[in-house]
């Protein structure tokens, strides 16, 4: 058997206009065109999207899951950062 | 479950290897209904567990494009032509949503592919079945897909995340299927007496079949019991089964139709429908290699892969002539 596996492409689609890509998965194809047709077979048979991403899986920069709480640490300790940290009198309205 | 760190766990925990610090945690985040993603720790039996069930599921989606392909060019209009065709490709997709999976936890999808063809994984049994007539369309998307609906609604709460998102959008699309089952079969049982007869034939064959596609009763299943402590399973073979069984013959009733056991009956007191013996001979038999299909349906997938062989080698190098600016 032949070993010539096609690099992977992750997949972000668009659902509709001005929303957030979302990451949908991935494809097998040997360059981005293939990717992006692919993606489309693949992923928005039922009109899921209005624009899709493709990015080589390699490309893809992680942070590693098992140093989730050090990594992440700079934040848990500013609640500041959320308005229910200040308290406003009732009467002020438009806050 | 999974709470074994005594409180005085400071001086204990030492003793503990890193393993079974890390299992436990492991454990405790699956008790919480945290999905395991691709980059988490997990034992290499939840790992090995993961790529027998997935690919498994993957390869039946596979195969399962031979039975109904079958049909295409001898569907019995266009419009139901275009709809078996879609099916067909959902398949397809299906079968790559579930490999993409797979390949999360560290195998490549050519040794996938492998271990279908030299026999080493399985897929599911219903596949080996022929398809005689074209009722069988109408049972194949009405009973099979309803059986794989039960038992993939059951997966979206699976603990892996990628299985789970997978069975996600599998299950968004896959209601279509049986839709499209039943409408033959209803269509066929309101026809002409030999419609009729061709659509009765049909569910006669195909239901036992149907009900040993959620695999051995519990008493004898060898890979239940990890599977629901590690929640990559969240609901019995036999529960499954009957939850299928319960949705079914009213639906059978519905179009008149007659379920094939003489041993069906409504059960007052436990609320389902008690059920005739399920013969294991014959699900072994075809698990085993000995059903109707089962060499066509890997000569099919060999002869296919290896004449798509140069497409996939002719794309390699025409990115790699790109890519060095040739």
């Amino acid at each position: 058997m032949s070993n010539n596996n096609l690099p992977t492409w992750e997949v972000f689609i668009q659902p509709k206009t001005g929303a957030s890509f979302e990451h949908a998965g991935n494809v097998h194809a040997s360059d981005k065109e293939m990717a992006l047709q692919n993606a489309r077979e693949l992923y928005t048979r039922r009109q899921e999207g209005t624009c899709i991403w493709v990015v080589k899986t390699e490309d893809i920069v992680s942070s590693n899951p098992e140093d989730q709480q050090s990594f992440f640490d700079p934040a848990d300790d500013k609640l500041y950062r959320y308005p229910t940290f200040f308290k406003v009198s009732k009467k002020a309205k438009g806050l | 479950m999974g709470h074994f760190l005594p409180s005085n766990h400071s001086s204990k925990a030492n003793t503990l290897t890193m393993s079974a610090v890390q299992e436990t945690a492991f454990q405790e985040k699956i008790d919480a209904e945290l999905k395991i993603e691709a980059k988490d720790w997990m034992p290499d039996k939840y790992r090995l567990h993961l790529i027998r069930q997935i690919s498994q599921h993957a390869h039946s989606e596979v195969i399962g494009m031979q039975p109904e392909g079958n049909w295409i060019t001898r569907a019995p209009s266009l419009r139901s032509k275009m709809v078996l065709i879609a099916k067909v490709q959902d398949e397809a997709g299906h079968g790559l949503y579930l490999y993409s999976a797979t390949e999360t936890l560290g195998i490549t999808r050519s040794e996938l592919i492998e271990q279908l063809q030299m026999g080493k994984a399985k897929y599911s049994s219903i596949f080996n079945y022929p398809t005689l007539t074209w009722a069988d369309m109408g049972a194949i998307g009405w009973l099979v897909d309803g059986a794989a609906i039960v038992n993939q609604q059951s997966l979206r709460r699976t603990s892996y995340g990628p299985y789970s998102r997978a069975m996600i959008r599998i299950c968004k699309e896959e209601s279509f299927h049986q839709r499209q089952g039943y409408e033959i079969m209803s269509k066929m049982s309101n026809g002409t007496t030999e419609q009729q007869e061709m659509a009765q034939d049909a569910l006669n064959r195909w239901w036992w079949p149907s009900l040993m596609m959620f695999g051995p009763a519990d008493s004898e299943s060898a890979h239940t019991s990890n599977a629901m402590k590690w929640k990559i399973k969240r609901g019995t073979n036999d529960d499954l089964r009957q939850l299928f069984i319960d949705r079914t013959v009213k639906q059978a009733e519905l179009i008149g139709l007659e379920i094939p056991d003489p041993d069906l009956k409504w059960n007052p007191k436990t609320k389902h429908y008690d059920f005739g013996e399920i013969d294991w001979e014959e699900f072994w038999e075809v698990v085993n290699g000995n059903g109707f299909c089962n060499k066509e349906r890997i000569n099919n997938h060999i002869k296919a892969r290896s004449e798509g062989q140069w497409v996939r080698e002719a794309a390699l190098a025409y990115s790699e002539k790109k890519q060095n600016g040739v």
